[in-house]
């Protein structure tokens, strides 16, 4: 049984992008602030804090989830992936990234790093998705610059299905 | 938005996940999916001293089938249930229903129990396990209780767990019936109904009919009617019985014109199902 | 222009700015890094609408682990002044509190503390004894005399009415065949960042000089007001502003009372204090769009031709008038008119008061509250005369050949074919499909109605169009105030490398690239070879009040100021290059990084090596020539003229337009609206980049469809806030939001060198008009309230099956 408690501070071990990190932590602490204070990917962002925005999305193992919602020390031992994993080391963009730049599928880019995290679990899951189940996975996600349009045209070239 | 501070606490199995609720009782707080809890807590709407984390307890991870029931386990989550093979031909009516559940990364992590748990009046699960005839299965030191769904939502966020139990599982029956369907109305995609309803044809001109949104819990009543004015009037006639919820995006008056507008329409829609 | 033709200009350059965003590289206020020691605060917050306060008390706060400091409004008095605003009426507002609470959410202490969750903590154990007072929550009641004051010295909630009178309404109604009247209600709504208010701020006791980040989008006239505020000159108040910025849509501008509070905190406790509002707040307490209660009335002949107008327009503010409030009364001013040409129309502008969240910014700014209120009177005196409304809309534009026009109210329209913008939009068959569909769905029972909406969507407003709220002595005492200048440096390093600072702040418009596309253009280069330093100082940069990015100034604006320096460098390098190539600077251009001669284009030299001559080798230049290569574009056009004697102004320097026209359907099942088919017309002048244009379009269609059916600021009779979560404050998904067809027309700005028009507000002033008409249409009603909710319709619908039983027991002849 693993216990912390409220007062303590505790080393949180995990894979960030596929490297082992760690960092100390009280249990309150949201992963979304874990991510971004503690270890300093400031690429996951913070838009509502109660679960509806979708800003903060990131893949633990795998699966795409909100960190505003999962404690820090929920992901010990688990393997966490955020938006600075997507582009090569040397900066070039993977197919979907690409695909939004060419679809102006952004406009400030703050809701943009969560629905790129969100299309990473699912197109896993579903490679060649309709132009609905692209919506019914984008409506988990606020975006208030773009109107969607160019996102749900970006996630169709990306998928091969425009 | 930070939540105030708490212990946390992880289990290694369920035997102590219930030993804690035994010594903590009220000041703790189960944590599963987090999907509901994590928000009441960052809004700092709650002050538990505890929270117990079951999210990692194989045992609770699974979906099992016995008794012509299907086990669902308190750390699965929405969307593994829905991917479940079997869903669609042993629980088509939720099958139908999961979907509306949130969204795609809150059903990721959201859990079937952790809702039925949070027992919010318009949401999908609860009414399904009330449509369904579901049980809720608690477990605390003294041993396992089980409670039937319309024994264990009480109320608008009100549930008839003591504070020493856990919920290690709801169950729901096997359906026989294949003839179902389901509508909610909400302002927007994924938002809590404004209301919901849910159609089980159990024969010819017998269906049972659940609604979610009009009271502070699900109600599910059986029907022989037929024809789509006698199901209106049977549902003006449960409308003006069930008053109504009244909040910001809906009068009660709206709520028991919408059961009325809809009713017949989910009824059709369920008839139209092959048998 | 001769070798300025575009080869980037005008074309759809993929943005500059994406890569980095989409790497998670974006530097966004909260992701810079803060010196060490930085504390963090966190706000308390009224819980009451309208109280006094009797006793704050922190001790105990005070005591916890980690507190620096509770900062109280007795705090801020002593360390600043109120807030300057546009009246002079006793209205003070400080960054907190003092003595009294006007509104629920209004700071009342800021806890600063070691990190974010102990400032929380503590501020658990703040005691604030309040005294609850009648609030004045509605704008009507809060006019009348009996009603509760918000600001005891200023005698009235009411504290601004103003008439305006131009040409002969009088005379218009009185020959008029008939008068067609609406009341038309504008509810409150934000369009809510998702990136909210960041500041970081630190005091230097030596200098006597506070250093604020924070993603502030301006107005830069707001700078002087927290100088003032502070007690500082603008030189001992720097302003940083990040280089990204998670949007704004103008509610960005509202943070500024939060850069004088942690100034404050940062000088009370001597370490730098950081504030991230988190989205509780930033529902409850931001900035929201005013509300406003317009009367407007028509004097139309029988054929539906308007003579004369009356608009009575009484907009709330909240708790307190903002700089630069009331903007959204004034600034569509010279437009109150909007397409139409109506010599005659008198105006009354009311501002009150009320206890509820302090109104601002907003994009759009007055002009879906205008055009709500113009468009469905529109369409009223189509119904009430039995006109097609299409019809009437047309007999009432502005023509074609009167263009630079000058509307009752003192704007001049720049450019515009309003006439055959509309014969494009309901062309090709787009109307017909409208009305078949409309037609059929009518014939099944259902409720289809079409609606449009003909829009004037100013561009660069005048910074002199406030000043109409005080009456031409008052101005004339005052000075006159006017003009909005803009201003971009261009800068070419010894390697020929160029770098522009514009006087913008980015919430994510584009502007990198569409600067970058301007100057490569103009200098020969690619837009790559150009590097636009978005990270506004105010100790550094070049700014003037005007800065900022609002009111749609890019393009119109600072897109021209990076034209001109970009031109003044061209000017410039091209006597250098002369000098060397030996012909005259004439017949110098610019061409694939290479300065060359036009008549012999191997007589070149690289656009490097020119530039590198002013650095290395003064004594090359042309005599007299200065070497620096830092050039400053600065745009002030002379058409922003301050308002005249007799209170006529030109509010904006462009006039782009929009027309608009929908297809809804009304489902009387589940109360919903679902818009069948959208077309958007534009004409914005000449196009920069038209995927970035149109990206600016459907943001704000979205933001469109947002205000007219789901989001809305709900505050009950008691002044509590009931749109505190993103539960209850519904910002569209993209299952809200319904396809769209934009169509472009271009005639371009004559007074704007590049021809290029404001155009990222239009849609949110066009589609709310559009779908309340459509809904007026499919229902046959008369008053619509926005959003049109499930519940809104629910009670149309009552009240339209009501008519229909009263229509059928008539036709029957009963009940008599
Ligand atoms: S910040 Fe996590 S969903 Fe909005
Ligand atoms: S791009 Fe700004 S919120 Fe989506």
């Amino acid at each position: 049984m693993r216990r912390v408690n409220r007062d303590q501070r505790t080393r949180i071990n995990l894979t960030l992008n596929g490297r082992a990190v760690s960092a100390d932590t009280e249990p309150r602490m949201l992963l979304s602030d874990f991510l971004r204070h503690a270890l300093g990917a400031t690429g996951t962002h913070v838009g509502c804090e109660h679960g509806v925005c979708g800003c903060c999305t990131v893949l633990i193992d795998g699966t795409a989830g909100r960190s505003c919602l999962t404690l820090a020390v929920q992901v010990e031992g688990r393997a966490v992936r955020t938006v600075e994993s997507l582009a090569s080391a040397d900066g070039k963009l993977n197919a979907l990234q690409q695909a939004f730049q060419n679809n102006h599928a952004l406009q400030c880019g703050f809701c943009t790093p969560g629905i790129l995290m969100s299309f990473t679990d699912y197109l896993a899951k579903n490679p060649k998705p309709s132009e609905a189940e692209i919506c019914e996975v984008l409506s988990g996600h606020l975006c208030r610059c773009t109107g969607y349009a160019g996102i749900v045209a970006a996630i169709k070239e990306a998928t091969g299905s425009k | 938005m930070k939540p105030r501070p708490f212990d946390y606490v992880c289990p290694d199995n369920v035997d102590e996940a219930v030993a804690l609720l035994a010594a903590h009782g009220d000041a703790a707080r189960v944590l599963a999916g987090g999907q509901s809890l994590m928000a009441i807590l960052n809004f700092r709407l709650a002050e538990p001293e505890m929270l117990i984390d079951v999210s990692r307890l194989a045992e609770l991870d699974t979906i099992r089938e016995g008794d012509g029931k299907i086990e669902v386990g308190a750390s699965v989550t929405q969307n593994k249930f829905l991917a479940w093979p079997a869903l669609a031909t042993k629980l088509p009516l939720l099958a139908k229903m999961l979907p509306f559940v949130g969204h795609f990364q809150t059903r990721n992590r959201g859990t079937v129990c952790g809702s039925i748990a949070h027992a919010d009046p318009s949401s999908e699960l609860p009414l399904a396990l009330a449509m369904l005839g579901g049980e809720v299965v608690l477990r605390s030191k003294k041993g396992t209780r089980v409670l039937a769904a319309k024994d264990f939502q009480l109320d608008m966020l009100t549930t008839a767990r003591e504070s020493e139990e856990l919920i290690t599982a709801v169950r729901f029956p096997v359906q026989s019936e294949k003839q179902v369907a389901f509508r909610e109305v909400a302002r927007r995609h994924g938002d809590f109904a404004i209301i919901a309803i849910a159609v089980v044809v159990e024969e010819k001109n017998k269906f049972r009919l659940g609604v979610g949104g009009m009271t502070g819990r699900p109600t599910v009543r059986q029907f022989n009617a037929t024809g789509d004015a006698a199901i209106r009037d049977a549902a003006v006639a449960l409308g003006v019985e069930l008053e109504g919820l009244e909040d910001m995006h809906a009068s009660a008056a709206m709520r028991r014109d919408l059961l009325r507008n809809l009713a017949p329409v989910v009824v059709n829609e369920a008839l139209q199902c092959a048998a | 222009m001769g070798d300025l033709v575009s080869k980037v200009l005008g074309t759809s350059v993929r943005r500059k700015e994406d890569p980095a965003l989409l790497s998670g590289r974006g530097r966004y206020a909260d992701d810079l890094p803060v010196p060490h020691g930085t504390l963090h605060a966190h706000v308390i917050r009224s819980p009451h609408a309208h109280a006094k306060i009797l006793k704050i008390d922190v001790a105990e706060a005070l005591t916890q682990r980690g507190v620096w400091a509770v900062i109280t409004g007795e705090d801020v008095k002593k360390f600043s002044d109120p807030f300057l605003i546009v009246l002079k009426a006793p209205i003070h507002q400080w960054s907190l509190a003092v003595e009294r609470v006007r509104y629920v959410g209004e700071p009342v202490a800021l806890v600063v503390a070691d990190d974010r969750y102990l400032a929380e903590d503590a501020a658990e154990k703040v005691q604030v004894d309040y005294e609850p007072l009648l609030a004045a929550v509605d704008p009507l009641a809060a006019c009348k005399k009996d009603a509760p004051h918000l600001h005891a010295e200023a005698k009235s909630n009411e504290i601004s009415v103003r008439a305006f009178s131009y040409g002969d309404v009088k005379g218009a109604f009185a020959k008029a065949d008939a008068h067609v009247k609406l009341t038309v209600d504008y509810a409150r709504m934000s369009f809510t960042p998702m990136e909210c208010y960041v500041v970081v701020a630190a005091y230097d006791p030596i200098a006597g000089s506070y250093d604020v980040l924070a993603n502030f989008q301006g107005p830069f006239s707001t700078h002087p007001v927290m100088a003032r505020a502070l007690r500082v000159p603008g030189t001992k108040f720097r302003v940083r502003i990040p280089p990204d910025s998670g949007g704004s849509f103008g509610i960005k501008l509202s943070v500024f009372p939060y850069m004088v509070l942690a100034s404050i905190a940062a000088r009370i406790t001597g370490r730098p204090v950081k504030w991230v509002e988190d989205r509780a707040e930033h529902l409850l307490a931001a900035s929201t769009g005013p509300n406003r209660i317009t009367e407007i009335e028509a004097a139309v002949t029988k054929d539906g031709r308007i003579l004369g107008l009356k608009l009575d327009q009484l907009e709330d503010y909240g708790a307190f008038l903002r700089a630069p409030m009331p903007g959204p009364l004034y600034r569509m001013h010279g437009s109150v008119t909007g397409a139409y040409d109506i010599p005659n129309v008198d105006v009354i502008n009311r501002v009150v008061l009320t206890n509820k969240m302090p109104a601002s910014l907003i994009r759009g700014f007055g002009g879906p509250q205008l055009y709500l209120a113009l468009e469905r009177l529109v369409h009223r005196i189509a119904v009430e005369l039995k006109l097609d409304h299409l019809d009437v809309i047309k007999r009432n534009l502005i023509a074609a050949k009167s263009f630079p026009y000058k509307t009752a109210a003192g704007a001049l329209y720049d450019s515009g074919d309003y006439q055959s913008a509309i014969e494009m939009a309901t062309g090709d068959g787009r109307l017909a499909d409208l009305k078949r569909r409309r037609d059929a769905a009518r014939a099944a029972g259902r409720y289809y109605g079409i609606g449009y909406a003909a829009v004037v969507e100013p561009g660069m407003s005048n910074m002199g169009y406030l000043s109409n709220i005080l009456t031409a002595e008052q101005r004339e005492k005052a000075g006159p105030k006017n003009g909005a200048v803009s201003m971009v440096t261009v800068n070419v390093d010894p390697l020929g490398a160029v770098s522009v600072t514009p006087d913008v702040t980015v919430q994510g418009q584009g502007h990198e690239t569409v600067i970058s596309q301007i100057v490569a253009e103009r200098l020969g280069l690619k837009v790559e070879d150009i590097d636009v330093v978005i990270e506004l100082d105010t100790a550094k940069d070049q700014w003037s009040i005007a800065a900022g990015t609002y009111s749609c100034r890019f393009t119109p604006g600072t897109a021209v100021a990076a034209h001109m320096a970009a031109m003044q460098i061209r000017d410039k390098l091209a006597k250098i290059a002369a000098k060397q190539l030996n012909v005259l600077p004439n017949d110098i251009e610019f061409v694939d990084g290479k300065v060359r001669s036009r008549g012999n284009p191997d007589n070149a030299m690289p656009f490097g090596r020119v530039a590198g001559t002013a650095h290395w080798s003064p004594a090359m230049l042309p005599d007299g020539m200065s070497p620096s290569l830092r050039e400053t574009g600065v745009w002030s056009p002379p058409e922003l003229e301050p308002p005249s004697s007799d209170d006529r102004i030109n509010t904006s320097l462009t006039y782009g337009f929009v027309f608009d026209l929908c297809g809804v359907e009304i489902d009387p099942m589940t109360y919903q609206v679902r818009v069948d088919r959208y077309v958007s017309m534009h004409d914005a002048g000449t196009l920069l980049n038209p995927m970035i244009a149109e990206g600016q379009m459907r943001g704000a269609f979205a933001q469109g469809i947002a205000a007219a059916l789901y989001e809305e600021y709900v505050s009950d009779e008691s002044g509590a806030f009931l749109s505190g979560s993103f539960a209850d404050y519904l910002v569209p998904t993209v299952s809200e939001i319904p396809p769209v067809e934009f169509l472009h027309q271009e005639t371009p700005s004559p007074f704007t060198p590049l021809g290029a028009k404001g155009l990222a507000e239009g849609n949110c002033m066009s589609v709310p008009a559009c779908i309340a008409n459509a809904i007026a249409d499919a229902l046959g009603v008369k008053d619509i309230s926005l959003p049109a909710s499930p519940r809104r319709i629910h009670g149309l619908l009552a009240e339209v099956e009501a008519r229909q039983k009263g229509e059928s027991v008539r036709a029957a002849g009963g009940a008599r």
